[in-house]
């Protein structure tokens, strides 16, 4: 078979699942639901391989292949047709997003064991990976939107997936307005894209690109920036961060799925895809770049402060991504999808080991209240340790390598991209700290009583309630289920879990200066065009990088190894001493503040005032002029109207009668 | 003849009808009035058209039938439907109309 064809099978299987699923939602017993999900994302992930091998066995020259079934629209100069486009970038990010999808569903299919809404859960789920693949598949514009638009509705129904909980609607509807307002400057990127170019097709508009525009010129930076507005509100950089943490009101594996391994990605794969009109647009691309650099920063120390442990992860996912959107933006492209991928699997891994330590804590998520599950949890705690020291990137583990190949390119290409790799390597040591300080709180110190219990045993049942409010709840649908699964118990958790870690430590081999470049070589069919891709920091310079990343990793775990595990507590003390900057951390840069009073309440105030002066006294004062003004004619002319027929058939005929005689006497 | 005659005999016939129409109270007989006013109009039609020569005034006077006959058909119906339910048969009296 063509790699088309896998393609469309890699979209194919997702979609049947959802179907399938949501038609039966009502009849599929038990786990029926979950391990057709899996089974179907897992069916998607073997046709991803075979895409992989079909276009391994092409030259590097010709793996762009397109494939459409049908046309939507063809008239006087408009091709849109539902077409697919099958080249590396796009059968990497298949592998990886089915890959990791199918970790998640078999960990969900435990997970989510005891919930209400098991069926629809997995329905979702489905649906989200078929909106990620028709979006990393798509061969057009157009098509980029709409799974752009599919991915959007599939997070915002995950958020909510617990619709009774009022935190997770609002988080929800927080995240599809902030995902619109991206989905509209894709639209208008696309609009002028199509005005310029006259096309919608990846490959044509690429051309067309390269040979209608001068580099810079205004048209093209105007594109690039308004694809940067879908891109950043999709990938939760600043200003359109505020969604990401809020999304945490979702259940883990969607959390770990959606908010950390695939779908805010599609930022960082949109440049990526786009590299050429970034190219023609080198200060659409820097501008890119600092936006990254700055959310990586300011969401590392976010992370610092942040106590809710699932939202320490999403605060990391988002300095990730800042560090890929600086990656693709600069021209590291290799090392921009190489990062992805490895952050696919350890931020996955972290999720999914936090998931299941707030099962063990009965669903509470603060991790003050957490520690010493070493022994109560050993395989979590490892995974959780692996995940950690990925995640810092300890050099060896598959973050150290991806981490680092983008500071090196930054430092490589010199004058100002320096900043990016300072930059990158402070917020690196930042990183070390914080994956350390989930780290050692959680596994070391004295056991805390849910760990006590765990080790005799028996998992605490503790009330149910709102982790954010700490409101009551009962387990019916719409509110998490009674039982909690923790890893050590159920099997397919402990499965999806040992993969990733193996992954996640030893996923960086494919990428190693001087030893392989299996990434990059593969990549080279979608980016051969492109000069970026082709400067390749010295053997040198990356081995150098390599050191001071893994030395800011160990720094990091370091002193988070001092404050936390030789001296707890010690960071109460240096709390109290800079209150300030605690609490503007803790306030998170007071970001949604700023939104509140820069767009919310200038909106809400336009809207008063469109209320009370547009509508009130404008629009209300000329239909009621209007409606005055027909009643006092009415008023006067409501005499003529007798009731009496025969006094109508009076003035009839005598109206006639009279106008007989004017044209008889006009006339004669 | 000449037409003069038939034009005063449909003069007449009308000024008779609309007179019946200004002056009587009772719907029926209203009703009958307007017949007479409309046959007076057919009746100048086909004066003319003999006049003149050509059919058309015929062709005319049938269409003025037939809208008669429809007119009498909803005339009738309301005039049954206002006796059945005991309304005074009195168009003096009914004026809800009055603005």
């Amino acid at each position: 078979m063509s790699a088309t064809t896998f393609g469309w099978l890699v979209v194919g299987f997702p979609l049947l699942g959802s179907i399938v699923i949501a038609l039966g939602h009502r009849a599929w017993p038990g786990k029926v639901a979950g391990l057709i999900g899996t089974a179907a994302i897992g069916a998607a992930f073997l046709s991803s391989l075979g895409a992989f091998a079909a276009l391994l066995d092409q030259p590097i020259e010709e793996r762009q292949l397109t494939s459409a079934l049908w046309d939507y629209g063809s008239a006087v100069g408009l091709d849109i047709n539902l077409g697919i486009l099958v080249d590396p970038l796009a059968v990497v990010m298949c592998l990886v997003v089915t890959g990791v999808s199918t970790l998640i569903h078999l960990y969900s299919v435990a997970y989510m064991g005891s919930d209400r809404g098991y069926a629809r859960f997995f329905s979702y789920l489905n649906f989200f990976v078929f909106s990620m693949l028709l979006l990393i598949l798509a061969g057009n514009f157009v098509l980029l939107i709409v799974g752009w638009a599919f991915v959007g509705f599939a997070s915002y129904a995950l958020i909510s997936f617990w619709y009774r909980r009022e935190t997770a609607t609002k988080a929800g509807m927080k995240a599809f307005v902030i995902n619109v307002v991206g989905d509209i400057g894709l639209v208008l990127a696309a609009f002028l894209i199509f005005r310029e170019l006259g096309t919608f097709d990846y490959l044509t508009v690429f051309e067309e690109a390269r040979s209608q525009f001068d580099t810079n010129d205004g048209t093209v930076v105007a594109i690039c920036l308004l694809l940067l507005v879908g891109a950043f509100a999709k990938s939760a950089q600043i200003p359109f961060h505020t969604w990401l943490p809020d999304a945490m009101e979702g259940p883990t594996p969607v959390s770990a799925l959606i908010h950390a391994a695939t779908m805010v990605t599609a930022g960082v794969y949109l440049i990526a895809r786009a590299h050429p009109l970034f190219e023609l647009a080198p200060t659409a691309a820097d501008i890119a770049a600092f936006v990254g650099l700055a959310t990586l920063i300011v969401a590392a120390t976010i992370a610092l402060v942040v106590t809710d442990l699932k939202r320490i992860i999403a605060y990391s996912t988002m300095s990730q991504i800042g560090y890929m959107i600086v990656g693709v933006s600069i021209g590291a492209y290799t090392a921009g999808i190489f990062h992805l991928m490895t952050h696919a699997f350890f931020k996955a891994l972290l999720f999914m080991a936090a998931g299941s330590v707030i099962a063990a804590m009965a669903g509470r998520q603060n991790i003050d209240g957490m520690s010493g599950f070493r022994r109560a949890m050993p395989f979590t705690s490892l995974v959780l340790i692996v995940g950690a020291l990925a995640l810092a990137g300890f050099p060896g583990m598959s973050g150290f390598f991806s981490k680092d190949e983008i500071l090196v390119f930054a430092a490589e290409r010199g004058g100002m991209y320096w900043i990016f790799a300072i930059g990158g390597y402070a917020a690196a040591f930042l990183t070390a700290f914080y994956a350390f300080r989930i780290g050692f709180r959680v596994v070391t110190g004295e056991p805390c009583d849910e760990a006590r219990e765990l080790e005799r045993g028996h998992l605490v049942h503790g009330e149910h309630s709102n982790p954010a409010t700490g409101e009551k709840e009962d387990t019916e649908v719409g509110f998490p289920g009674p039982e909690h699964h923790i890893a050590e118990r159920a099997f397919p958790m402990r499965v999806a879990m040992g993969a990733l870690a193996v992954l996640s430590i030893i996923g960086g081999v494919i990428q190693i200066p001087g030893v392989s470049a299996g990434m990059e070589h593969f990549l080279e069919g979608t980016f051969e065009e492109s000069e970026l891709f082709h400067i390749v920091p010295s053997e040198g310079s990356a081995y150098l990088g390599l050191l001071a990343g893994g030395a800011m990793a160990i720094a990091g775990i370091a002193l988070a190894y001092l404050l936390y595990v030789r001296r707890p507590g010690a960071t109460l003390g240096l709390r109290d001493r800079a209150r300030g900057v605690h609490d503007f951390l803790f306030n998170r840069w007071f970001f949604d503040e700023l939104i509140d009073a820069v767009i919310y309440r200038p909106a809400i105030r336009t809207g008063r005032f469109a209320n009370e002066v547009v509508e009130r006294v404008v629009v209300d004062g000329i239909v009621n002029a209007t409606t005055g003004a027909v009643r006092e004619v009415g008023v006067l002319v409501r005499g003529a109207q007798s009731g009496f027929v025969r006094a109508y058939a009076l003035l009839l005929l005598g109206g006639f009668a009279a106008l007989a005689l004017y044209f008889l006497v006009v006339s004669s | 003849m000449a037409i003069e005659w038939y034009l005063v005999l449909s003069a007449l016939l009308f000024s008779v009808g609309a007179g019946g129409v200004l002056v009587r109270r009772s719907p029926l007989v209203v009703l009958l009035c307007l017949e007479l006013m409309l046959n007076a109009g057919s009746l100048a039609l086909i004066s003319f058209s003999r006049s003149i020569g050509n059919e058309d005034g015929h062709v005319f006077a049938l269409v003025v039938m037939v809208v008669a006959a429809c007119e009498v058909v909803v005339g009738l119906g309301l005039i049954v439907a206002m006796f059945r339910r005991r309304l005074p048969l009195n168009i003096d009296e009914m004026r809800e109309l009055r603005g």
